[in-house]
């Protein structure tokens, strides 16, 4: 079956002038929604996915054929409720879920583009995804929501459109990615190209797959996504099916046999060039230095109203750095609401189930709906 | 409710915008939105009580008022309220000076340490008192700097601000508080609530 025929795709006419100098256009942007757009069509949240997410917020994914990846989050009387609220989500230009990506074809080389693909910011995410208002006709958008990677779309977009969203919920992100964060996609992004498949990104040509080193990356990246408390409480020194250590090399521990697991299940649906490409675009998200050491000026002409949320156990995007941009906020006077929730669950908090960030989430986008006057 | 909301919000004017530092549950919050149509936000250092906020549809920060107050510039609010909690920070005296940086104005209320159950209470039980405005033993509670009604007028006149309106509240019936009657207020109000400009 191709996976095709289950992507919705927008062909975007209009040129896209990227942060790197190259002008796309016809372009393709794959996009999935729920719920429905009302009359007014002033019910619709663009939910925006953080780095290995895609379009299929939730239900099962029609491709992977796994729950969606906000699927506590989203859908029927969850926290953004799809009976009330329309849902759209578009795949990130760059990806590797249907969007404009290095593993499309290069029209003039009639090549997979590899490496040739133009690298992309998150600035030229969010202005490839703005197309889809124009599309479903929405003048402004309810809400503009996202975590992680999504948080930073979110900052972008209410920056570069700041009248086209009511409300902004940026979750456990950063206006500014840390060198830490640099770091360790610097690891991921040397594991894949020190895998021979690789072939300096032109593996698609040879049919072959850096699926080692790709699963690497993404082992490495999964323990930033967690806490050691959390760690410590899933697997301990537990072991894997086996009473005793074998004095060997094969996965004695759960956790290693947890993370073996994560990164073979990642390689099946996910583009190594994508990964290198997208964790490239977090690296370049500077919003602080885009607007000359004063984020504030990022968000002077909005009148958005802001709900920041970070977790207690995200080492990844810390509290604090969540904090800086609510900081930055009510320096302008802007209407900003922030709360840190408790969990051990790290920085995949906001993808699990959190009862009390789930609470917060629905809480806030249903008070701000009922309040007409925004 | 408690009384001396209506009090606060009979100080505060109409679409003023104000910040409500240790906002609680956002009962006042919504008393003034209602009321007095204020642009209102709250600080709170409380999680849950944060929560109950946003599920009120109020903006609320999760933060100390003792060290997130920085963050807001001058002058960022005709109105800054710091209801009874003037007396758990460490240092008071730094935290009225960012009020009025933050505020125009400022509506600080305190329990008043000078009410006679208090006096009466410390010198016949010879133990720290123990009323129902003040219920916690002297290890555990959050009070560390309690003052009279007194001693905030006093306070005034020693880091330089004005006292814009004074009132104390004695069997949820408000009155005036003036040099003349301090020392009766002082004995019989359970709250004072006072208006102070920089």
């Amino acid at each position: 079956m191709d996976i095709k025929q289950n992507i919705k795709t927008l062909i975007v006419k209009k040129p896209l002038k990227l942060d790197c100098g190259q002008t796309i256009n016809n372009f393709p942007l794959a996009y999935e929604t729920y719920g429905s757009l009302n009359n007014e069509k002033d019910n619709a949240i663009l939910v925006f996915h953080a780095l290995t997410g895609d379009q299929f917020v939730t239900g099962i994914n029609p491709v992977t054929k796994k729950d969606g990846w906000w699927s506590y989050a989203v859908g029927s009387g969850k926290s953004i409720d799809t009976d009330k609220y329309f849902v759209i989500c578009a795949n990130v230009i760059g990806g590797c879920m249907g969007s404009f990506g290095p593993s499309h074809e290069n029209p003039k080389t009639k090549k997979i583009y590899g490496t040739d693909f133009p690298v992309i910011t998150i600035n030229d995410m969010v202005n490839a995804q703005i197309n889809l208002l124009d599309f479903f006709g929405i003048k402004k958008l309810f809400s503009v929501v996202g975590g992680s990677m999504g948080g930073m779309q979110v900052l972008q977009f209410i920056s570069n459109y700041p009248d086209k969203a009511k409300t902004a919920i940026p979750i456990a992100c950063t206006s500014s990615h840390s060198a830490q964060n640099i770091a360790f996609n610097e690891l991921g992004r040397q594991a894949i190209a020190a895998d021979h498949n690789w072939s300096d990104g032109d593996y698609n040509s040879k049919n072959i797959v850096p699926d080692k080193g790709l699963a690497v990356a993404r082992m490495a990246a999964h323990i930033t996504y967690l806490s050691k408390k959390g760690l410590q409480e899933k697997f301990g020194r537990k072991l894997q099916e086996r009473d005793d250590l074998k004095f060997g090399f094969d996965a004695d521990f759960q956790i290693e046999s947890y993370l073996r697991y994560q990164g073979s299940v990642f390689v099946d649906r996910f583009d190594a060039n994508s990964y290198l490409y997208i964790t490239r675009a977090m690296d370049y998200f500077d919003l602080v230095k885009q607007f000359n050491g004063n984020l504030s000026d990022a968000f002077k002409n909005t009148k958005a109203k802001f709900f920041i949320i970070s977790f207690t156990s995200d080492w990844l995007y810390p509290t604090q750095e969540n904090k800086d941009i609510v900081i930055a906020l009510n320096a302008i006077g802007a209407n900003v609401g922030f709360v840190e929730i408790e969990s051990d669950k790290g920085h995949d908090s906001f993808l699990l189930n959190v009862p009390d960030f789930l609470k917060a989430l629905k809480n806030f986008l249903d008070k701000s709906y009922e309040e007409k006057h925004l | 409710m408690k009384p001396e909301y209506k009090i606060i919000s009979d100080l505060i004017e109409k679409d003023a915008k104000v910040l409500d530092v240790g906002c609680d549950d956002g009962t006042l919050m919504e008393f003034l939105k209602t009321n007095k149509n204020a642009n209102i936000r709250g600080i709170e250092i409380s999680k849950e009580k944060v929560q109950i906020c946003i599920a009120k549809g109020l903006t609320v920060i999760e933060g100390n008022a003792e060290f997130d107050l920085k963050q807001f510039p001058n002058d960022s609010f005709e109105y800054v309220v710091l209801g009874q909690t003037l007396q758990a920070f460490i240092n008071p005296e730094t935290v009225i000076r960012e009020l009025l940086r933050v505020g125009n104005k400022a509506i600080v209320t305190i329990p008043n340490f000078g009410h006679w159950k208090v006096r009466l209470n410390l010198l016949f039980k010879g133990t720290m008192p123990i009323t129902n405005s003040l219920p916690h033993d002297w290890y555990n509670t959050p009070n560390i700097h309690m003052c009279t009604i007194k001693d905030f007028v006093r306070f005034s006149k020693i880091i330089n601000f004005k006292i814009f309106k004074s009132l104390a509240l004695i069997n949820e019936n408000v009155s005036d508080i003036n040099n003349s009657n301090l020392i009766f207020k002082n004995l019989f109000g359970e709250l004072g609530i006072f208006l102070i400009e920089k």
